[in-house]
């Protein structure tokens, strides 16, 4: 089993991703450059990490979208392959089309790092089977643009097809305006594709998975994709 | 300009007639004009350090733990397993009074150069600031503006801003401080210098291109603000943290090939000081031609070529012979890296546009031959007056419940949750104590350790009385490491101060320096480097003298950490130290009486060490499960600050004849507030009077209130209500 953890100019999360992967879940991990054209070995789970892609300039990940590397990525994704994109990934993914909707400027206009609370509405993704439907989680954000928006169907298709996978809610798991800080739609903080294998998430599992920084909700993302990997998830091979 | 500067052209620049002089003597000629631009910027007190360096010399500066002392771009300490870690805090004044934004962030920018520069990878950011009341819409504007730059750069960068304090204050209405400190992470072999050696080795400019962005900005930050200041907003850099980000990957994977001779960053001066510095720390000359450097626009001249602030760019002189290796790595990062000149040994800062020599210095000219000034001191006329006032016949507050909340609620006192909220605090995995605690703590992955990271000063205290002050800035960030369980490893600081050519400001000065000195050598944490901030005034206003310390501690294991909040329920609540009758100086005094006099805390450096070794003592056997430093507010605050933290309540009963306003609110130092289960109570009591520390029992942890009680007063309040006065009160300001 090995992941690979995608390196753009301006990642700032990739070595944290790393880590976990590496030192907590104890799996095979590779950096791979944005401007490889292809991949050179054979992976199982592509991480695209948060921080600020070029800069975020122009818009947050609209110029990553364009990396030689994201070809694979894409082509990775649409043969089933699994893809956790956190933060600035997520937004990538979202700008590449492997994810419905956009991310844009937090309500108050303000870079937001905080804990914040998760209910897990889907725990039958690839992702997620290691928490239970309902559950709350305590993971932390850190971004100035991650309110999620999308238009009226696809916000009917993500509700029909269960691709709400977390949202923002209360320490009791009520999802209420108040817990939504950012403004998401739905308070919404991550969702996955139609076919369940691309799971695009604002908050940051990876700052959470050793009890030494406050908890480890956050291992359970991914726990659960070397479960599925292995073939003993609910959905898995 | 005045017509009488006409003939003279270095006045214009800040220079003396009697710096000219020596000047001309130096170069046994008349200056061009390159050259007198590069002598102003050089001789600049941001650069010189000419009016201060008599007085640092007083600074211990040496400890087996120094790795690298004051002189270098960080200066360097040894936390054991072949690591070291690198620190150093910059001020950003007055590009902030004038830009708030970028003149945070590239304030941010060049503290981060500073510390990567020397192999280190940027491991932590903090920041200490300072405005003028929130009450006025500039200093609002000031305040958002700074805490946004702060953000936006350190966010996009990527290293955690873990930690600071911000104080609110009327001196500071005209003149914010903005103080950025950075930490990084090394391994003793990859310690690399500012230092250009080697004669015929290469010398390269790499990264961002140069501009006309932040001509003169040395020399602007060497003069106080006035009206004209406006006009100087050019002399404000622009940042960009990308560009940044990939610097730092690109010379932090440079320094990892050994290829590095030296290296320095472009800060203030540019590419004169990173020139001029190298060349005078390796005795050697340099010879540049700026026909090769990479530019921004075009037709610049060699003039605005030397003297460019422009921001991400670095000089490297790397082996002979690695000029394409070096070039691969920064290609790899999308960024230039030009050979514009070599090393020689004449010890000349020879610069060329082609053929033409533009100007011809000896590299020591500019630096170790600036002037230095001893200047006049005088204590202010009426300090003395200020420090006499009688405080032991104030009347006594009406209602303490009242005065407490009124106290929590100071913006100075208050949550500044609405500051670290903005910053990402998380960012590398390794924050283990979050902002708003005594002291950060990061962990140093692959070891059992952690670091403990604290920026403090009271410039109140300061004022009042600049030697104590002094001691007691020290003191209270060597006391802040501690409880988290950190044993205090060394200092950076950065002086902030008014116009050093007045008396009574130099006075401020050396006493500052005179009672930091005494405690650095007591509790044994060296200066390992710092920066000097002068001309801080307005309209001829300065500043509250304001000698920010910042401070670096070794937790050898990290599960040990030691937290500020109450644990459990049922849980004794002590307090190490004794209280005294001091209001003098303290946050209530100001707030309650309107009055900023009397004498500051007394400090007695002997104790205050046996309360820290006790206190490290204590965390290391396990035996307490809450430390918290007593400071601005007092007792009342501090034990309000350790149930918020959990949300656990407390019971207290005060049991002392003290005045209660003196009781609960004056600010004595030396007192840690801690908690201790009832079985350990008589171990920690063979500890604490091994060490001869006073200590007495509060009270216990227990519901959701925190109650107080003693000798005419009573305060019982919910932690909801406390909560919502502490944390709502900067956002409240920041909404009007």
């Amino acid at each position: 089993m090995k992941f690979a953890v995608i390196v753009f100019p301006g990642s700032n999360c990739d070595a944290d991703c790393y880590h976990v992967v590496k030192e907590v879940i104890k799996k095979d991990v590779d950096y791979v450059w944005h401007q490889e054209k292809d991949f050179q070995a054979e992976y199982d789970c592509l991480i695209l990490p948060g921080g600020f892609s070029y800069g975020d300039y122009l818009r947050t990940g609209s110029i990553a979208r364009f990396s030689p590397i994201m070809n694979k990525v894409i082509e990775f994704a649409e043969a089933g392959g699994l893809v956790l994109g956190i933060c600035n990934g997520f937004q990538i993914l979202t700008e590449a089309g492997l994810l419905p909707g956009a991310l844009v400027r937090n309500k108050e206009l303000k870079f937001v790092c905080k804990d914040t609370f998760l209910r897990v509405e889907n725990d039958q993704t690839p992702f997620t089977s290691d928490y239970t439907k309902g559950q709350v989680i305590k993971i932390p954000v850190a971004h100035g643009e991650g309110a999620y928006v999308c238009d009226e169907n696809t916000l009917k298709k993500l509700k029909e097809n269960n691709q709400i996978v977390f949202r923002y809610s209360t320490s009791l798991g009520e999802v209420t305006a108040s817990s939504n800080f950012n403004g998401s739609t739905d308070n919404i903080a991550g969702i996955v594709n139609e076919k369940g294998n691309v799971l695009g998430m604002m908050p940051h599992p990876e700052r959470c998975a050793e009890a030494v920084l406050g908890n480890d909700f956050g291992k359970y993302i991914f726990t659960s994709i070397v479960k599925w990997l292995e073939g003993g998830a609910p959905g898995g091979k | 300009m005045e017509n009488n500067t006409n003939n003279k052209p270095w006045v214009e620049l800040g220079l003396t007639d009697h710096e000219y002089q020596l000047i001309k003597e130096i170069l046994g000629r008349e200056p061009n004009q390159v050259e007198l631009g590069m002598f102003s910027v050089m001789w600049s007190e941001h650069c010189s350090y000419k009016n201060s360096r008599p007085v640092l010399k007083n600074f211990p500066t040496e400890g087996p733990q120094v790795l690298q002392g004051p002189g270098e771009n960080a200066g360097v300490v040894d936390i054991g397993d072949g690591l070291g870690i690198a620190f150093k805090v910059e001020s950003h004044n007055h590009p902030s009074a004038i830009e708030p934004y970028q003149g945070a962030a590239t304030g941010v920018g060049g503290i981060i150069r500073d510390v990567f520069t020397m192999g280190a990878r940027p491991i932590a950011l903090l920041n200490s600031l300072r405005f003028g009341s929130l009450t006025s819409a500039r200093s609002r504007y000031l305040f958002s503006g700074v805490v946004a730059g702060i953000a936006g750069y350190g966010n996009c960068i990527g290293i955690p801003t873990v930690g600071g304090e911000v104080y609110f204050h009327p001196s500071y209405e005209g003149n914010p401080l903005v103080n950025a400190m950075c930490v990084g992470l090394l391994e003793h072999k990859d310690l690399a210098k500012g230092v250009a050696s080697g004669v015929g080795n290469p010398v390269m400019v790499v990264g961002a291109k140069t501009g006309r962005d932040g001509i003169h900005g040395a020399s602007f930050a060497s003069e106080e603000l006035n009206e004209a200041s406006e006009e100087k907003r050019p002399a404000v850099q622009v940042g960009d943290p990308f560009m940044e980000k990939l610097l730092m990957e690109a010379c932090l994977e440079l320094i990892k090939t050994g290829y590095v001779v030296g290296m320095q960053d472009m800060g203030a001066a540019g590419l004169t000081s990173s020139a001029c510095e190298m060349a005078s720390r390796g005795n050697s000359g340099i010879e540049i031609d700026v026909a090769l450097v990479p530019r921004r626009e075009e037709g610049m001249t060699p003039y605005e070529i030397m003297l460019s602030e422009s921001q991400e760019r670095m000089l490297v002189v790397p082996q002979k012979g690695k000029e394409e290796e070096v070039k691969a790595i920064f290609k790899k990062w999308g960024l230039d890296a030009v050979v514009v000149g070599k090393v020689t040994d004449d010890g000349i800062l020879r610069i060329r546009e082609g053929e033409k020599i533009v100007a011809e210095i000896p590299a020591k000219g500019l630096t170790d031959m600036c002037p230095v000034y001893e200047r006049e001191a005088k204590m202010p006329a009426l300090l003395a007056e200020v420090q006499n006032c009688k405080l032991n016949d104030l009347p006594e507050p009406a209602n303490y419940q009242k005065t407490f909340l009124d106290l929590i609620s100071r913006p100075t006192i208050a949550s500044k949750e609405w500051v670290y909220e903005q910053y990402d605090y998380m960012v590398g995995i390794n924050t283990v104590i979050r902002p708003g605690a005594d002291a950060a703590v990061v962990r140093i992955k692959g070891t059992k350790k952690g670091v403990a990271l604290t920026i403090d000063c009271n410039s109140r205290y300061v004022y009042l009385n600049p030697y104590i002050g002094g001691k007691i800035a020290v003191s209270e960030a060597a006391r802040n490491l501690v409880c988290t369980g950190a044993k205090p490893l060394g200092v950076t600081d950065c002086i902030n101060f008014g116009n050093p050519e007045k008396p009574e400001i130099f006075w401020q000065f050396k006493e500052a320096v005179r009672g930091m000195s005494e405690a650095c050598k007591e509790l044994n944490t060296p200066v390992t480097g710092g920066n000097v901030s002068f001309y801080n005034e307005t309209k001829g206003e300065a500043v509250f003298p304001t000698p920010t310390v910042g401070m670096v501690g070794l937790i050898e294991d990290i599960d040990k950490v030691c937290t500020l909040g109450f644990k459990d329920e049922g849980d004794l609540i002590i307090l190490l130290g004794e209280n005294k009758d001091e209001l003098g100086g303290s946050e209530f005094l100001a707030m309650y009486h309107g009055l900023e006099a009397g004498m500051p805390p007394t400090i007695d450096l002997e104790k205050e060490k046996a309360l820290q070794d006790c206190t490290l003592e204590l965390i290391k056997n396990n035996l307490i499960k809450s430390a918290h430093d007593c400071s601005e507010g007092g007792l009342s605050i501090a034990l309000a600050e350790c149930c918020m933290a959990s949300g656990l309540g407390a019971q207290v009963t005060l049991e002392n004849d003290l005045r209660p306003s003196a009781l609960l609110f004056g600010e004595t130092q030396s007192r840690i507030v801690i908690s201790v289960t009832t079985e350990n109570l008589k171990k920690l009591k063979e500890i604490t009077n091994k060490y001869a520390v006073p200590m007495s029992k509060l009270g216990i942890v227990q519901g959701k209130s925190l109650v107080i009680n003693g000798k005419g007063f009573s305060i019982d309040l919910p932690l909801k209500e406390i909560e919502a006065r502490y944390k709502g009160a900067i956002p409240c300001l920041m909404r009007d």
